[in-house]
């Protein structure tokens, strides 16, 4: 019966998407990913990955509410390049930073683009390994719209991807960043009710990706996302994700380790009340000698909100030295609210550095008191303590300047929401 | 300044009373001391009088000149004039120091019905505080009290008080942890706070702090009451004779 029931959702679901028209690469790789996608269907709330989110609400044929607004820029006033999709809409501004090549993965596929063709659904493939992961095939195949982005040298400006508008947007991202080069993509929007957006990243020996995702601060929003990552020698990965109030997220970050001294950092910071759901979900594989990686999640929980967090570890054989790192905290702030956390480590390797960590804890009463008598409110204070218990987090962010700009734009929506 | 009338106080999940009928004055411009055993109440009181949560107070009152303290929010107490220098300053990591006390004197100024302080003066005025007690522009910029040594937590509770003016400021075992030098900084810290228009209540374990600090009035204190009031000799001897001696003379 149980197949049964995935298979009418997984039909249901089908017949409402039509693939894109367009042959070449990408429509070779779309009924690749779509033939994938039939074979494992899609989810069920009796898997053991879908255990503590619900998928219902991506499985539906249509997204259950309509697109908000545009929502604000949390990157206003930063000198970045913008790019704008606003529902179908995907058009390149002049402008574009020195050492980057830019195109929409419909020019890509129309021009051949060789990097993009090798690059797309392939991590995506690759990472649905042990662990299938049906709305990233889904995604490889109905992909709506994309950027296929080629960093070549180091690139000074960041990129901001700014994703607005449209109803139930499915976006698939290439970005390959080449040796030595560097660059900082930027993420925020409300992209519609429901969103699935894919990103796949290449980097390079001693190539460096910086990546910042702001979500929210939107409390009609579902939000899908996928990022898979594969690293070169040497090669540096960072991300962190802010997400408020947003009223289902699940965030995928699958990243593997395959060249030498290479080094991971994944991270985020979460804070939401009522029907907020909110899910992290990571992969890290370390395939190679000395490899670095962490995991940092932080979430904060009020008023009957969940948070979720399954993060894995995998050491394979031989990756030796590997120094892996994992805490997911969150910080309940009533009865009512409930944090899932199941941290694995798995390890085929004998001289390996590897921890995990795990708490849910109240809030700090002797802190608490400490700032009301001097005066803060409890309101206030309760704002500074959630910003002292994401700091960890929010430190992830290399960028000095970006990291102020972070934790001010954290502060304003904290004290707005 | 400070009126606490006949102040019983119990721990709210035990029946354990702390307090048993505390009478105790501190007019304006004078600095009271408060010395006793372990275990006597002294930090309680400084707890209550602030208003910590896990304390119910079971008879008697308090006031800071016609404000009744114990009916208010701990915020709206500091409002009122009320500061308490912490035994043990509290670590609040990724908060800026200078940022939780901006946002500590504007709060009071707000809830005053007075205009906030701007980033360039409140910072105009820091620095020339910070220098009197010899904190560095890096002390400022670190989290709250993270990675401080004890003489520095206790100097940021006085720059603190300095920043907020207080009317009345209890000073919770402000020498516990420091060396003599550290002790004569934050001592003189406090000195330079001394005013006609303010009131200090100082507790302590020890005479010595009393060297630095000049009280009008040492009161002793002894199974949640005050047994004992007298001059600044009373302190002497308490540290010639210990508490023994002087519990025995008034059992």
């Amino acid at each position: 019966m149980v197949v049964d029931a995935r298979k009418i959702t997984t039909d249901e679901r089908l017949a409402a998407l039509t693939l894109p028209s367009g042959g070449g690469w990408l429509g070779a790789a779309r009924k690749n990913a779509l033939g994938r996608l039939q074979a494992v269907g899609l989810p069920t709330r009796r898997d053991e990955y879908w255990r503590y989110t619900n998928p219902a609400p991506f499985n539906r044929a249509t997204p259950a509410q309509g697109a908000g607004g545009p929502g604000e820029d949390p990157f206003a006033g930063m000198d970045a390049y913008v790019i704008t999709i606003d529902g179908d809409a995907l058009d390149l501004p002049d402008g574009a930073p020195d050492g980057v090549e830019i195109n929409t993965l419909s020019q890509a596929a129309e021009a051949d683009i060789h990097w993009a063709r090798d690059l797309y659904a392939t991590l995506e493939a690759a990472g649905s390994r042990p662990v299938s992961r049906p709305f990233a095939m889904l995604n490889s195949a109905f992909a709506t719209g994309g950027l296929a982005i080629r960093v070549t040298g180091p690139v000074a400006r960041p990129i901001h991807i700014r994703t607005i508008g449209g109803t139930d947007p499915i976006l698939h991202h290439l970005i390959k960043v080449d040796a030595d080069a560097s660059v900082t993509v930027l993420e925020s929007g409300t992209a519609g009710a429901r969103s699935n957006i894919v990103t796949e990243v290449d980097v390079a020996d001693t190539a460096a990706f910086h990546h910042i995702r702001m979500q929210g601060p939107d409390a009609t929003q579902q939000i899908d996302t996928h990022l898979f990552a594969r690293l070169g020698r040497s090669a540096t990965f960072k991300s962190f994700t802010l997400s408020a109030n947003v009223q289902l997220t699940r965030n995928e970050a699958i990243l593997e380790i395959v060249g030498d001294d290479a080094s991971a950092h994944v991270g985020g910071a979460a804070f939401g009340r009522g029907d907020f759901h909110h899910d992290d979900t990571v992969f890290v594989t370390h395939g190679a000698l000395n490899g670095e990686s962490r995991q940092v999640f932080k979430k904060v929980l009020r008023d009957g909100a969940t948070g979720v967090f399954q993060g894995k570890i995998l050491v394979r054989e031989g990756a030796q030295k590997t120094d892996g790192y994992q805490i997911s905290q969150a910080l309940l702030l009533d009865d009512d609210a409930q944090f899932l956390a199941k941290p694995e480590l798995e390890i085929y390797a004998d001289d390996v550095a590897c921890s995990h960590g795990s708490t849910t804890g109240a809030i700090d009463e002797t802190a608490l008191f400490y700032l009301r008598s001097r005066g803060v409110p409890r309101r206030v204070a309760t704002d500074l303590l959630v910003l002292s218990f994401m700091a960890e987090a929010v430190e992830e962010i290399a960028d000095e300047d970006l990291r102020a700009h972070i934790g001010a734009v954290l502060a304003d929506w904290l004290s707005r929401h | 300044m400070l009126t606490i009338k006949n102040l019983h106080v119990k721990l709210e999940d035990e029946d354990k009373q702390i307090l048993r009928g505390i009478d105790l004055t501190v007019p304006a411009g004078e600095v009271h001391a408060v010395m006793g055993p372990n275990g006597s109440g002294k930090s309680t009181l400084s707890y209550v009088l602030a208003g910590r949560g896990g304390y119910e107070v079971t008879q008697g009152e308090a006031h800071l000149g016609d404000v009744d303290l114990l009916d208010i929010e701990p915020e709206e107490r500091a409002a009122a004039g009320l500061f308490l220098a912490f035994q043990y300053p509290v670590e609040i990591p990724g908060v800026g120091n200078m940022t939780f006390l901006r946002t500590a004197v504007n709060a009071q100024r707000k809830a005053r019905g007075e205009e906030e302080l701007s980033a360039g003066e409140f910072l105009k005025v820091i620095r020339a505080k910070a220098k009197d007690l010899k904190i560095d522009a890096e002390m400022l910029k670190r989290p709250v009290n993270v990675g401080f040594s004890g003489g520095e937590k206790k100097r940021n509770e006085i720059l603190q008080m300095a920043m907020l003016e207080p009317k009345m400021c209890i000073l919770d075992e402000t020498d516990s942890g420091l060396d003599v030098d550290a002790m004569k900084l934050v001592s003189e810290g406090v000195n330079a706070l001394r005013d006609p228009n303010r009131g200090f209540l100082v507790i302590t374990h020890y005479q010595r702090l009393l060297d630095h600090i000049k009280p009008d009035v040492v009161h002793i204190m002894a199974g949640g009451r005050i047994i004992k009031s007298g001059g600044p000799e009373l302190a002497m001897e308490v540290e010639v004779n210990g508490y023994v001696d002087i519990l025995e003379g008034t059992s």
